[in-house]
């Protein structure tokens, strides 16, 4: 029997109808849930107004000329680092605020669960200046090897670098450090390029340096390409040089990116020994920059240059438990929009010398995705990550996502005008997104369980930090939001699972051990944390506008010991630590030689 | 089906240029596969090759089995080839997923073999699959996040090609009709809403469009047959565009896929009609 055309088209119509059905089915996501989702092993409480934290971070105001796109221009500055500014061991924070005359907060640890801001005593209060600028974020680190963690405020303005005088008082020395700098920037990072056991300083920088955002030349101040724009400011290298002074050495290291960096971080990603650069780039790609022995960095491509996108934050973790340093970049999505997706990138620098982006659907779509930090919150011996989001939280029912997509692939001459700009209004710009908290399945992927573990937050998240802020064993998550109050997450891990966590204490490296890396070893034990190599880095910044507890920590699962540790300081030297006890704090010295 | 055109060259040909009858399809063929390149080349643009073999290959095996299983035989292959690459152009996808790819092109192509009247599909094809899975799935796709750099020399080149192209292929009237009417309505819209101007002018100097005006609308096979209607009716696409954009500029609630792509949804909305009444007017009366 030989069917007539319209049988067999009404026979192609079944699949045809059948296929804009399973395009409507997998919009709606997973039909059911995976089953951990309901165990994730860990529980975060709000604990903010408990512990005294009552920061409500301040947006900056600009020159009218550029009121349109004002809401847009000024929606960053919400900041958070963690610090031990009087050595007592017990982790503080500090806070900045970016409307001038707004206080930033420097929260003390009273050790039993909460903090005072002394900020105003300390004088790191009032840094929010007509002249000076107003505040992006702050990095801390011991760059005079005192003992004692100094601090650079970054601004849309003048650097301020602080030296922590007393654990209680500090002075500003930035004049006499060579560092009275305009640079409008988001981040900076402590960093020992050249292994000379002195912090030195990487600071990204976001508009032009020529731009004085509350005394406008020219409204051409925005980017001139969506996604491969290259007329940002200039990062800076500063050298420590010792004696309290810097040297300005960006063209002669060759790390002079002008791609609107907002977050930088820096790792051994090679496995060379020397500290590399890694930048997530605005409307532009990622870039890597290798060290080769202090002497110069390259910048390379690494598989970095395929995908163009938002970089707004850059975290290190080991996401997969392979000993290495993988890459978290967080970028925009807005459905229907843009997917430019969040990248994981996987480490694969030693035998491939490249990245390998390995986000799924799930962790790759976080919103407008802002800090992000990895942390074992379980203590299971995988990381989860926590990802906060959202833009600008304004009138609900008012997008700017129509107005963007009319500007955003425009010509570059329209397109850098913020004249040009259609106005903001009061419309919302990917707001009230809510947190995420992926869960980490190993091969299973990655599930988002910030309902489950109790995130549940809609403010406009920027920059995130961990700390274990009672020297529990738990990773504690504070985040700083634009406009609004900052939070702090407790973190319960289940009591199952143990932990360890490190201070060190250098001695030919940076006093901080700023860049120490540690490969945490388990041969057995049972439990997810058995058989796994675990590898952290003391943090000197990552993430958007934020930087981590000193302390790295491990989760061991079950296993009530780790069998070794290899301590990798910057100075180069190596230190094997054999069968830790578990749930403690050691405390290790770098050896003399 | 038009046999000539499945053939790919009707028989008067001579030189390249001179031909007067070539089948656009391979001129149009050459300026996709040309901005692809360029644009992969410069930009990165696919954003992973799987992508690309992943729409190519949906779109040429559904146009095989289709044909084969409709007509018997398997018909010339490019106008698959031509969905494949715009597709992997058009759609940007949450994440690394390819199934947008995949149901792209079977949406794509099997569009042309059920959405028929008179034996004549009535959707261009990437515009159909486009539009409906921006429709069904917004929260799984968007549409060209890549840009094109911003920059005024990709915008000549492509311009340029596909000026040149347009003209060959004797569509270059719709293209100029439908700018014509996009640049009025626009400042027409601007002036009555109050908006500046050159936001609204924008969004044809990029990507999106310049895909649309150059392969989508001058589609030989979904255009209506009579020159002075396809202008007619790319006014028409244009008015309806307007339309939609009013509403967005006045947060009026419409699907994502409206907001997002204007002038995507106005051709899905209009094209058909036209062609509708093109084909019934065309009709020999029995």
């Amino acid at each position: 029997m030989r069917w007539s055309p319209a049988i067999r088209r009404g026979i192609i119509a079944v699949p045809f109808f059948a296929t804009i059905g399973l395009a409507i089915r997998l919009n709606e996501g997973p039909v059911r849930p995976p089953a951990d989702v309901a165990r994730p092993g860990f529980a975060f409480r709000d604990e903010t107004a408990a512990a005294g934290i009552h920061f409500v971070h301040q947006r900056a105001t600009f020159d009218r000329k550029i009121a349109n796109v004002e809401p847009h221009v000024a929606a960053v500055g919400a900041s958070v680092a963690v610090t031990d500014v009087d050595g007592d061991g017990w982790p503080d924070l500090y806070f900045t605020s970016s409307r001038f005359g707004a206080a930033n907060a420097l929260y003390r640890n009273r050790r039993d669960g909460t903090f005072e801001d002394v900020a105003a005593s300390a004088s790191l209060a009032d840094l929010n200046r007509p002249g000076d600028g107003v505040c992006m974020g702050s990095v801390w680190g011991d760059f005079d090897n005192d003992g004692r963690e100094d601090v650079l405020v970054y601004r849309y303005g003048y650097l301020a670098l602080y030296r922590n005088v007393d654990g209680r008082h500090f002075a500003d020395v930035t004049a006499s450090a060579g560092l009275h700098r305009w640079v409008n920037s988001n981040g900076a990072i402590w960093l020992d390029y050249d292994r000379d056991g002195l912090l030195d300083l990487y600071v990204t920088a976001y508009f032009r340096d020529d731009v004085d955002l509350w005394r406008l030349a020219t409204t051409r101040i925005m980017h001139n390409s969506f996604e491969f724009a290259t007329n940002g400011g200039k990062n800076l290298l500063f050298h420590n040089l010792g004696g309290g002074r810097f040297e300005d050495v960006t063209d002669q290291m060759g790390v002079g990116s002008t791609r609107w960096t907002l977050a930088a971080a820096s790792a051994d990603f090679n496995d060379d020994g020397w500290p590399d650069i890694y930048l997530a780039n605005d409307y532009g790609p990622e870039e890597l920059y290798l060290n080769d022995h202090g002497r110069r960095f390259t910048l390379t491509t690494a598989g970095l240059e395929s995908e163009s996108k938002s970089g707004m934050s850059v975290t290190l973790g080991d996401a997969f438990d392979r000993g290495r340093l993988d890459v978290f970049v967080t970028n925009i999505s807005e459905r229907g929009y843009l997917f430019q997706n969040n990248n994981l990138r996987l480490n694969q620098m030693v035998e491939a010398s490249r990245f390998r982006n390995v986000a799924d659907a799930t962790v790759a779509d976080a919103g407008w995705a802002w800090g992000a930090q990895f942390g074992d919150f379980n203590n299971d011996g995988s990381s989860e990550l926590f990802v906060a989001n959202g833009f600008i939280s304004a009138d609900p029912h008012r997008s700017y996502w129509y107005a963007m997509s009319k500007i955003a692939g425009a010509h570059s001459r329209l397109f850098e005008d913020a004249a040009t700009w259609p106005a903001f209004g009061n419309a919302s710009l990917s707001g009230y997104e809510p947190s995420r908290v992926f869960l980490n399945r190993g091969v299973g992927g990655w599930v988002d369980v910030a309902d489950q573990v109790g995130v549940r937050d809609r403010y406009d998240g920027r920059a995130v930090a961990t700390a274990d802020l009672s020297n529990g064993g738990a990773v504690d998550v504070v985040v700083a939001n634009q406009n609004q109050p900052a939070l702090l997450y407790r973190d319960y891990p289940d009591s199952t699972n143990h932990w360890i966590a490190f201070r060190l204490v250098a001695t030919r490296s940076n006093r901080s051990a700023i860049g120490a890396e540690l490969v945490l070893e388990s041969a057995g034990g049972g439990g997810r944390g058995g058989g796994r190599k675990q590898r952290r880095i003391v943090d000197g910044g990552m993430g958007f506008a934020s930087q981590n507890d000193r302390r790295p920590d491990f989760g061991l699962g079950v296993a009530e010991w780790a069998d070794r540790v290899v301590i990798h300081w910057p100075s180069g030297v190596q230190q094997v630590l054999t069968h830790l006890a578990a749930n403690q704090f050691y405390t290790v010295r770098e050896p003399e030689r | 089906m038009n046999p000539a055109s499945s053939a790919g060259v009707l028989p008067t040909a001579s030189s390249w240029w001179s031909r007067p009858r070539l089948d656009p399809r391979y001129l149009i063929a050459f300026l996709i596969t040309l901005v692809l390149v360029a644009a992969q080349f410069r930009y990165h643009m696919v954003g992973g090759y799987d992508r690309l073999a992943v729409a190519l290959g949906t779109c040429l095996v559904t146009e095989a089995l289709l044909s084969w299983f409709v007509r018997g035989r398997v018909v010339n292959l490019l106008s698959a080839y031509i969905s494949g690459l715009s597709l992997t152009l058009l759609i940007k996808p949450q994440g690394g997923v390819l199934w947008p790819f995949v149901l792209g092109g079977v949406l794509a192509i099997s569009s042309k073999y059920v959405l028929q009247y008179r034996n004549n599909h009535l959707w261009n094809p990437t515009n159909f699959a486009i539009t409906t899975l921006l429709l069904a799935a917004p929260n799984r796709i968007s549409v060209l996040s890549h840009q094109w750099g911003n920059d005024l020399a990709t915008n000549l080149v492509i311009w340029g090609f596909g000026l040149v192209i347009t003209a060959r292929v004797r569509v270059l009237h719709i293209t100029l009709a439908y700018v014509a009417s996009f640049l009025v309505l626009t400042g027409l819209r601007s002036g009555l809403l109050g908006q500046p101007l050159w936001p609204e002018f924008a969004p044809i100097t990029g990507p999106m469009y310049q895909l649309f005006v150059f392969f989508m609308i001058t589609d030989p096979r979904t255009v209506v047959s009579l020159r002075r209607w396809q202008i007619v009716v790319v006014v028409i696409i244009a008015l309806v565009e307007t339309l939609i954009r009013v509403a967005s500029d006045q947060a009026w609630y419409l699907p994502t896929a409206f907001s997002a792509a204007p002038p995507l949804v106005a051709l899905a909305l209009v094209g058909p009609v036209a062609k509708w009444i093109d084909l019934r007017r065309s009709a020999p009366r029995t």
